[in-house]
């Protein structure tokens, strides 16, 4: 395994350049492009919603902003995964690569750009006057957990893509779906006790709020709350390494 | 023996849910109206090469020959029976796809060269000689697609041609570029063989085959008609070409 890493360093370094070059075009505006189209939607959100959520919310910006910045790189990474393995059909049905590769630096460039937007989140959390705490390392948890969560669903879906394109357009109304039941930009007061811990059977909303516990109510989550990211995110990249062994080698016979 | 092949069979399969979709695949399972066509594209092939041997492989079009080398090459896990390797494989299949049309000629060789598993390191020393081998030195800052057909096969050929594999598999390269630097190529490919190399090569050209093979595969429709010595087996082809056999 090791030794593959270090074979393969190589191949994964140029593909991560070359999927960072034609997303961005070599242009600042490309990449500038990246982060203004989330901030967008955010200001709307926040225009709109305020009225109704805002009164009630502490940070009201802050609160919708971490929903969309954690939801933007989940549906960035896994719609985008999705994709990486039959875009690059034509090279690993020509060259003996692991197929993996092509899915990884997918996922680095949805890091990279979920990191940009980290940058901007921390700024107007300055800006909105946030208590900033020493456990705010913490967020580095939830980061590493989605990562690996997003890592597995790609694995999942990209296998999928290869054999049923159609997964593409029935994926893609899922995370429209789940963007409404992520509690992005309304507040779960309303809801019962019961209902309220039902949300927590969407992953993405149990590390959105992970976040939004260490970022607006200053507190450090449960330790349920921990195992619960952590479950999710072994269990999702299980799932996705058994379909890879499984399928892997028949992936060539449909592109 | 460096290379055994046992009868090796691929089976492709055509009318299933790659066309029909997830949606359509679930509603024709429920009226277990599903069902798939196969399609033997190699069918029960069996040969060994040692050292320093050089195959043709010569068929009609569709007989399996490139689906044959992507199994031997390790890109394709065959339906049935096996391939043993000895040794470090290289396969040039397809020379000018699977590059990149946005990136430019530099950062597409090393690309290449990282899928083709050389190092970082590697590429920085060789790729002057690349560049100047494929001759595209003033194009080198060029996106890839701006190109010609030509020049692109030439800058695949040249990054390819650097390895010294124990197998080497050659699918129709030797036809790359125009004049000049097809007899440059096939310098390049001899010298290669002539270090020992193992190599198989696919061609249409028949004079080609009894220049170069000692040793040569005949398919048709996946089949296996024969396998053995150049001459016989080149004389029977070409009469099959020709009308005065039938299989």
């Amino acid at each position: 395994m090791l030794n593959k890493v270090v074979k393969y360093r190589f191949l994964f370094e140029e593909l991560v350049k070359r999927d960072f070059k034609k997303k961005y075009k070599r242009t600042v505006l490309g990449m500038l492009w990246s982060l203004i189209a989330p901030l967008l939607q955010l200001g709307v959100m926040v225009l709109i919603f305020s009225k109704l959520f805002g009164r009630n919310t502490d940070h009201y910006i802050i609160y919708v902003f971490t929903g969309t910045l954690l939801f933007t790189y989940f549906s960035d990474a896994t719609q985008g995964g999705m994709r990486a393995l039959l875009m690059n059909a034509g090279i690993f049905s020509k060259v003996d690569v692991p197929k993996y590769m092509f899915l990884l630096s997918r996922n680095v460039q949805a890091l990279i750009n979920f990191a940009l937007s980290l940058v901007i989140y921390f700024v107007l959390a300055i800006l909105s006057g946030i208590n900033f705490q020493w456990y705010f390392i913490l967020l580095l948890y939830p980061i590493v957990c989605i990562m690996i969560f997003n890592l597995g669903v790609g694995m999942v879906l990209s296998a999928m893509f290869v054999f049923f394109r159609d997964i593409e357009y029935l994926y893609g109304v899922f995370v429209m779906l789940l963007n409404y039941l992520s509690v992005i930009f309304y507040t779960l007061d309303s809801f019962s006790e019961k209902a309220q811990m039902m949300f927590y059977m969407n992953p993405v909303y149990a590390y959105i709020n992970y976040f939004r516990k260490i970022v607006i109510k200053n507190e450090i989550p449960s330790l349920r709350l921990h195992v619960l990211c952590a479950f999710y995110a072994v269990v999702m990249l299980a799932i996705g390494c058994w379909v890879y062994k499984k399928y892997n080698y028949k992936f060539l016979y449909y592109v | 023996m460096i290379l055994k092949v046992e009868n090796v069979s691929i089976r492709y399969i055509t009318g299933d849910f790659k066309e029909i979709g997830l949606k359509e695949y679930f509603v024709r399972k429920m009226k277990r109206e599903y069902k798939v066509n196969e399609f033997w594209a190699v069918d029960g092939i069996s040969f060994s090469l040692d050292k320093g041997d050089m195959l043709g492989i010569v068929g009609t079009n569709g007989a399996g020959k490139s689906t044959l080398l992507k199994a031997i090459s390790g890109i394709m896990v065959p339906t049935k029976g096996v391939v043993e390797r000895q040794g470090t494989i290289a396969a040039l299949l397809e020379l000018a796809s699977g590059f990149d049309g946005d990136l430019t000629v530099k950062e597409n060789a090393y690309l290449r060269g990282a899928m083709l598993g050389y190092t970082r390191s590697y590429m920085d020393e060789t790729y002057d000689k690349i560049i100047d081998f494929a001759e595209l030195k003033e194009f080198e800052s060029r996106p890839f697609k701006q190109l010609s057909s030509g020049m692109k096969s030439r800058l695949a050929f040249s990054i390819a041609s650097l390895v010294e594999p124990d197998i080497l598999i050659l699918d129709e390269v030797l036809s790359v570029g125009d004049g000049a630097f097809r007899k440059k190529s096939e310098q390049k490919m001899k010298e290669i063989i002539d270090g020992g190399a193992t190599t198989i090569l696919v061609s249409h050209s028949i004079e080609q085959v009894r220049d170069l093979c000692n040793k040569v595969l005949w398919m048709h429709r996946g089949k296996q008609i024969a396998f053995g010595e150049t001459e016989e087996i080149c004389d029977r082809y070409t009469d099959y070409l020709e009308g005065r056999l039938k299989l």
